[in-house]
């Protein structure tokens, strides 16, 4: 079991780039130490505000690409999108503003070892990181169809990255903005019944990841998913980020997104109870009449 | 970093020393550093040892421990508030047994100093978790949090009462190795903290730990419901540092020879400072950790900076320092004779 970010380090990082793109913003910063460290589904913690911010706690953030950039060394790119007052303190900085990091964190995505066939599915700024996940599968001779959607054109992510790396790419948007109208999970589910597919990558909302296993798992086809769970540490010590994940001698335990996510096998978490403490589940608490 | 500033010749604190002299007593409990990790917020040490030498600070406090694996509360289990933040974890964990073979075996073999935090919800349930601690052995101290609800008090924790704070202590002193020093954790949310000091030191216990959480709540104004699934959560961070400080000089003043692990909202060094001149022999690091993964290190530097800085030969002269008779400043010219420290002419500074 995993439970370790042990190749994790903290560094002092500094911006190179905030660029607008839809309703999000992507954010391109030295971290030396850690993107030449970093694998595809893995991410890192912002700290918020400075030494003396009242915003405790850092943000985290997939991680997009690393680069290797002559005179800055190791950089890396992730997406913000400014919702809250930690995100849109992050989104104001600018060229040479210092950033406290810690990375890179958690369990990235498993990658196969013979070329096989992908179908990866991002909804919103979700799929980030399947634009680094779709380089390293095509690397290994992988074919790799991308499915991405949103609610509307604006909230869409990654679309000219994705149509560089992947094989196909299709578009889907709730209200038909771009692309076909409708939900990712009923193109992956098209996809699924026309062709043999070996494994399905996903990043994005927890009912997006729910349909996404769910659609996988009745077609015996194998799923990672990587959720986005709010967490206060990054690193394993707090306890907040925890889901119900059922494990491989069948028992149902509460993990830590943070060290034994954020991906997940879509069989194994069970969705539709996340926010309880499932039945079964190792030590909970039986309540007394 | 700080830690190698040296300034020789200005005073006894930095007469060319190289090393600063940080040991320091905590009743029985010797340390070699008064940073400590604040329970809850380390785990069991093993991760935070990829930021920083878990031994080289004071020790590690663990995760409370109860007798059995707990799956702790529902989602969402945190909430940020101003320069704090709110949780209700539930005290998820492994049970007492798998904490033993796992997390207590690793820290004995990477040698830092441990204090392990007991939790249970009844008196009974504390006995058995330290008599297997006894057992096992391995550790420095037992940490008691009585801060969890008590099943057999309509979920009242034992911490807001003296009789059943006592009595859990009495229940853990039993249980344990004479020799193992017993600090009880107080909440802060009671009526007058000095009379639960009081009442768990002649319980057994070695001395206190000072504070833990304060209930708090926070609403979500978008679904216009309680923030955390819990409902309530316990409050932490910065935010609640002068709340800390004030319970340790009240209980300092109370008891002058009680031993106090001071904690809550310590972010800098300076801040562990004022903890200790308020009366703590220790400081524990908590939420910060969330914030800066090194954060204990960093502290440790910075406290000896700060002490450095203002003559201290060594760590224990400024425990409870702010305690001291107030000092009058007087005319250069005046003579010792002529003061009458109730004369409101004369300045004179408590800084």
């Amino acid at each position: 079991m995993a439970s370790m970010n042990s190749g994790a380090i903290q560094v002092r990082g500094e911006v190179l780039d905030v660029q607008r793109t839809g309703k999000y913003f992507v954010m391109s910063v030295t971290a030396p130490g850690i993107a030449e460290r970093t694998q595809p589904g893995q991410f890192v913690t912002v700290g918020m505000g400075g030494e003396e911010s009242s915003m405790i706690l850092r943000r985290s953030f997939a991680i997009q690409r690393v680069q290797s950039r002559g005179m800055y060394g190791g950089t890396l790119d992730f997406v913000v999108s400014p919702v809250g007052k930690g995100t849109q303190w992050l989104t104001k900085l600018r060229r040479h503003d210092p950033l406290s990091l810690v990375g890179p964190l958690g369990k990235p995505f498993t990658l196969p070892t013979k070329a096989v066939t992908c179908v990866l599915v991002g909804g919103g700024y979700g799929s980030a990181p399947l634009i680094m996940l779709a380089e390293s599968l095509r690397d290994r001779g992988c074919r790799v169809d991308t499915i991405i959607g949103a609610s509307t054109e604006k909230k869409l992510y990654g679309e000219l990255d994705l149509k560089r790396v992947s094989t196909s790419l299709t578009l889907t948007t709730d209200d038909g903005t771009a692309g076909i109208p409708g939900r990712v999970t009923d193109a992956l589910a098209n996809v699924l019944e026309s062709s043999p597919v070996d494994v399905v990558y996903a990043c994005g909302p927890m009912p997006m990841l729910a349909s996404v296993a769910e659609v996988s798992t009745a077609r015996k086809v194998f799923s990672q998913c990587s959720v986005e769970e709010s967490m206060a540490c990054g690193i394993g010590v707090c306890m907040t980020c925890v889901l119900p994940v059922i494990g491989d001698d069948g028992v149902t335990r509460m993990l830590r997104s943070c060290v034994e996510g954020p991906v997940f096998r879509g069989d194994r978490v069970r969705w539709s109870e996340i926010g309880t403490i499932p039945d079964g589940t190792l030590g909970k608490e039986v309540v007394r009449p | 970093m700080t830690g190698s500033v040296i300034v020789t010749g200005k005073s006894p604190a930095t007469s060319g020393d190289l090393t600063f002299d940080f040991s320091t007593s905590v009743g029985s409990l010797e340390l070699i550093s008064p940073i400590l990790t604040a329970s809850g917020c380390a785990a069991a040490g093993r991760e935070l040892d990829n930021y920083f030498d878990i031994t080289e600070i004071g020790g590690i406090v663990t995760k409370s421990i109860m007798l059995a694996p707990r799956s702790g509360r529902a989602t969402p289990r945190m909430a940020e508030t101003p320069s704090g933040m709110l949780n209700s974890i539930g005290l998820q964990g492994p049970g007492v047994e798998s904490f033993i073979e796992n997390d207590l075996v690793w820290l004995q073999q990477r040698g830092a100093r441990t204090i392990v935090s007991i939790a249970g919800g009844s008196a009974e349930e504390f006995g058995k978790v330290a008599a297997k601690l006894r057992v096992a052995g391995g550790f420095d101290a037992i940490e008691v949090n009585i801060s969890c609800p008590n099943v057999e008090d309509r979920g009242q924790v034992f911490a807001c009462r003296a009789d059943t704070a006592a009595n859990v202590i009495q229940t853990v002193r039993r249980n344990s190795d004479n020799r193992i020093p017993i600090f009880a954790k107080l909440s802060p949310d009671v009526t007058d903290i000095v009379e639960i000091a009081v009442s768990v030191a002649q319980a057994g216990a070695t001395g206190v730990s000072v504070i833990n959480t304060l209930l708090g709540m926070v609403i979500n104004t978008n679904s216009m419901r309680p923030a955390l699934a819990g409902v309530t959560g316990g409050l932490s961070g910065p935010a609640i540092r002068p709340v800390a400080v004030r319970c340790i000089w009240q209980i300092r003043n109370a008891l002058p020879d009680l031993p106090i692990i001071g904690m809550g909202g310590v972010r800098t060094g300076h801040d562990a400072l004022e903890m200790v001149l308020a009366g703590a022999n220790a400081v524990s690091v908590g939420t910060s950790i969330f914030n800066d993964p090194s954060a204990p290190m960093r502290i440790q530097n910075e406290l000896e900076h700060e002490l450095r800085s203002r003559g201290f030969a060594k760590f224990s002269q400024a425990v409870s320092y702010a305690h001291r008779e107030v000092e009058y400043t007087l005319p250069i010219d005046a003579r010792t004779d002529d003061v009458d420290p109730t004369d409101e002419n004369w300045d004179f500074i408590s800084e």
